[in-house]
């Protein structure tokens, strides 16, 4: 089984990078983790969301997760709040969209319309 | 809830916004009944909620009078002939505890519990997670609060550090459950 001791060298190699870090201002992802988000998928979301930044390694995007928004139905959702506080609220997320929405919105700055709640709500 | 570990994200949550500092999560199977605990150090409950939060039509929150989690928990380990327990105080903290019979054939499986636990360290750095799985024999436990002393200064949702953390509970999960449990394999 593994040992705390293998920490040492991640932790040294962490320390390396938080060094170089663009202590830019932070984004946050925030996605919805009550009953009804995980039942309906919520967790391969966030971590997809992880998954890529770090792929990508964005250091400026902090990932939490919040209750119940209210819209159960159109869980999996996550808001991205930007560094000026402008929110947009993704429903019906999967691990694919998550990963759609931080190449285009998190990266390239253009949020995903078709993905957003109010592109959906009008159907 | 496909998943005991999806249910555990669930109840888990509820310990967070109940203000907790640490969440204590321990699978332990004895023969033919696997236990699942999660105990917190939250603000607890009145009785009055107390009594009333296996129905489906208690809940904390203010947008809507339902809240899902703990009947869907308490069904899934009934269905199986298990049993379903929950105590709590005011400033006393809550343990949730839930039985399920290995064999039947309607228990669901474990699931990925390192993905969950991934999830609530990510976006809850400063909050603790005790993991302990148990089967009688052997014993596997992985503590935030021992991971931190280590990392001095490094965040623990360092990438890196969390994929350790999700590892580490794979190869737990394995140890403690590999050939037990018929969905992991030996």
């Amino acid at each position: 089984m593994k040992s705390l001791a293998e920490l040492k060298a991640i932790r040294e190699k962490a320390l390396k990078e938080i060094n170089l870090r663009d202590n830019a201002d932070k984004i946050r992802v925030v996605v919805g983790m009550a009953t009804c988000g995980i039942a309906a998928g919520a967790r391969p979301v966030m971590n997809a969301f992880v998954e890529e930044l770090n792929k990508r390694n964005i250091k400026n995007v902090n990932v939490l997760m919040t209750g119940c928004v209210g819209a159960c139905r159109l869980e999996p959702m996550a808001e991205v709040i930007d560094a000026r506080g402008e929110k947009t609220t993704y429903v019906k997320l999967d691990a694919d969209k998550a990963r759609k929405i931080v190449v285009e919105h998190l990266v390239n700055g253009r949020p995903v319309i078709e993905y957003t709640i109010g592109e959906t709500e009008r159907e | 809830m496909r998943e005991l570990s999806l249910h555990l994200l669930d109840i888990a949550e509820n310990s967070l916004s109940a203000g907790a500092a640490t969440v204590n999560i321990s699978l332990e199977y004895k023969p033919g009944v696997l236990r699942f605990r999660v105990s917190d150090n939250g603000k607890g409950m009145e009785k009055e909620f107390l009594d009333k939060v296996t129905s489906p039509f208690t809940t904390s929150r203010t947008t809507r009078k339902v809240g899902m989690g703990i009947p869907l928990l308490k069904n899934s380990a009934e269905i199986t002939g298990g049993s379903f327990r929950i105590k709590s105080g005011l400033g006393a903290g809550t343990v949730v505890e839930a039985d399920f019979i290995t064999s039947s054939i309607d228990r669901i499986p474990i699931g990925n519990i390192d993905e969950t636990m991934k999830a609530l360290i990510l976006s809850n750095p400063s909050q603790d997670f005790e993991l302990k799985f148990k089967n009688g024999e052997k014993e596997y436990e992985l503590k935030t609060v021992d991971i931190k002393n280590y990392l001095k200064g490094v965040p623990i949702q360092n990438s890196d550090i969390i994929n350790w953390i999700g590892e580490s509970i794979r190869e737990g999960l394995k140890e403690i459950f590999g050939g037990v449990l018929n969905e992991i394999s030996g």
